[in-house]
């Protein structure tokens, strides 16, 4: 016993010195090629130089919009809370595929963040206990645990804590899966999220606005901004595309950009006005958004189709 | 058997040293850099690396119209400040931390939707070191809602 404790001892030894000096490698060789660079620089021409500023990026990061943001856009458009509209906490038991669970992660998230920000205690209790269901079916025991659940339940008078538990409990997943390489998988928990608040944002609105409507309604004006997302959505899907949850998600994605590229937003140039005694900036530039009630019918149209796709 | 075993403990030592970088990442962004953001809410995205000085990272966001955010760089205590600009989709700078002794947090409401670029830069270190230093680095996106009167 004593000698197998050595010999497996000796091992993991042997072991960090093999990382140790891989790493320490690693950082010569990054040095060397720093240098290297450094000397190829000089005779570089713009261009080149371009394309070397654009190699030096070391981590590209495309960032969704998350549930909770989502919700505090639905809320800051100012109407009525719809508990009608959300997706059933009795769904769970549909949901046992890996895809399917994810995105109702997401779509879970989101309706509970919609329920919080509406003080509905609960509501946001069921939710957390939705969300908790995919969580675990996905393998993230301590994602969402009981001792979340009751911090929340001790809470549910406190909207900021409460707020906070959401944020923890959407880090919890995003990091939980990128740790363990599945990225695929936070991108599709994150598309869940994210249609299932165009889908109670385009419910909340109806079935026939007006153009002025259109032209003056804040929460149609933030539909209408998904497009300028979607990139930022595809580009993420991207880096997963082998992947063939995402691939059948990418195409549903896909068709609804179809129809966002026929509205038209222009915007004009960001100047940047700081209030010295606030501290804070705000970004001042005049928008245009184009879109005419015939394309929001079809918006509203294809969202609704794939959230049934997702939560069916 | 008994060699079976031992090439298991390998390949477990093996796997166990990245994930352990990652997830001190992860306690960092949640520890630390968390409460620099209040009394803004993390968004929960998390958006964290390994950085090097010298080494760069780009992320790319739609920020909402009338929405209160707060931008936090986040960087381990061992590496050099970290020098960040916020640029718009024609790459023109909004904001330079640099014109701010490389402050770590910008606050800002857009008038209206924009995609922003997040780029940042790990200066390199001043200090004459052997080898060049190496820590996480987290981008946290607060946000706050706005209090009806």
């Amino acid at each position: 016993m004593n000698i197998q404790l050595s010999r497996n001892l000796f091992l993991l030894c042997l072991s960090i010195l093999i990382i140790s000096f891989s790493g320490c490698k690693k950082n010569k060789d990054d040095k060397k090629d720093k240098k290297s660079s450094e000397e190829v620089v000089k005779v570089d021409t713009i261009d080149k130089k371009l394309v070397k500023d654009v190699k030096a990026v070391k981590e590209m990061f495309y960032s969704m919009p998350s549930p909770l943001e989502v919700a505090m856009i639905l809320k800051q458009a100012g109407k009525d809370y719809n508990p009608e509209i959300l997706n059933p906490t009795k769904h769970t038991s549909k949901y046992v595929t890996n895809k399917s669970m994810a995105l109702n992660l997401g779509v879970y998230t989101t309706d509970l963040s919609y329920s919080s920000l509406y003080d509905q205690t609960q509501t946001t209790i069921d939710y957390i206990n939705a969300a908790k269901d995919m969580a675990e079916g996905l393998g993230m025991l301590h994602a969402i645990d009981e001792k979340t659940i009751d911090r929340l339940e001790a809470n549910v008078n406190n909207r900021d804590v409460i707020l906070d538990i959401i944020s923890e409990t959407i880090m919890n997943s995003s990091s939980f899966f990128k740790e363990n390489d599945r990225q695929a998988v936070s991108t599709i928990v994150l598309i869940g999220g994210w249609v299932e608040g165009l889908y109670i944002a385009t419910q909340l609105v109806g079935d026939t606005p007006t153009q002025n409507e259109i032209d003056d309604s804040e929460l149609i004006a933030r539909i209408a901004d998904q497009k300028l997302a979607l990139n930022t959505i595809i580009k993420l899907m991207e880096k997963n595309e082998d992947d063939k949850n995402i691939q059948s998600v990418m195409t549903q994605v896909k068709n609804l950009q179809k129809i966002y590229d026929k509205i038209e937003i222009t915007s004009s140039k960001v100047v940047p006005v700081t209030d010295e005694e606030t501290n804070v900036t705000t970004l001042k530039s005049e928008t245009t958004i184009s879109m005419t009630p015939e394309i929001y019918k079809q918006l509203k149209k294809k969202i609704e189709v794939i959230r049934k796709n997702f939560t069916s | 058997m008994k060699k079976l075993s031992n090439i298991i403990f390998i390949f477990i030592i093996l796997f166990a040293f990245p994930l352990t970088g990652k997830s001190q990442c992860k306690h960092f962004a949640q520890q630390v850099c968390k409460k620099e953001l209040s009394p803004y809410i993390h968004d929960g995205n998390y958006n964290a690396a390994i950085l090097t000085e010298g080494e760069s990272a780009e992320m790319y966001k739609t920020f909402y119209a009338n929405q209160n955010y707060r931008i936090h760089i986040c960087g381990s205590d061992a590496l050099p400040p970290i020098h960040f600009q916020i640029l718009d989709v024609d790459r023109n700078v909004l904001y330079d931390n640099k014109k701010n002794k490389y402050d770590s947090s910008w606050d800002f409401k857009a008038q209206s939707s924009q995609q922003l670029i997040i780029s940042l830069k790990v200066k390199n270190s001043e200090k004459d070191t052997e080898e060049p230093v190496s820590g996480c680095v987290a981008i946290m996106i607060g946000i706050k809602e706005n209090k009806k009167e």
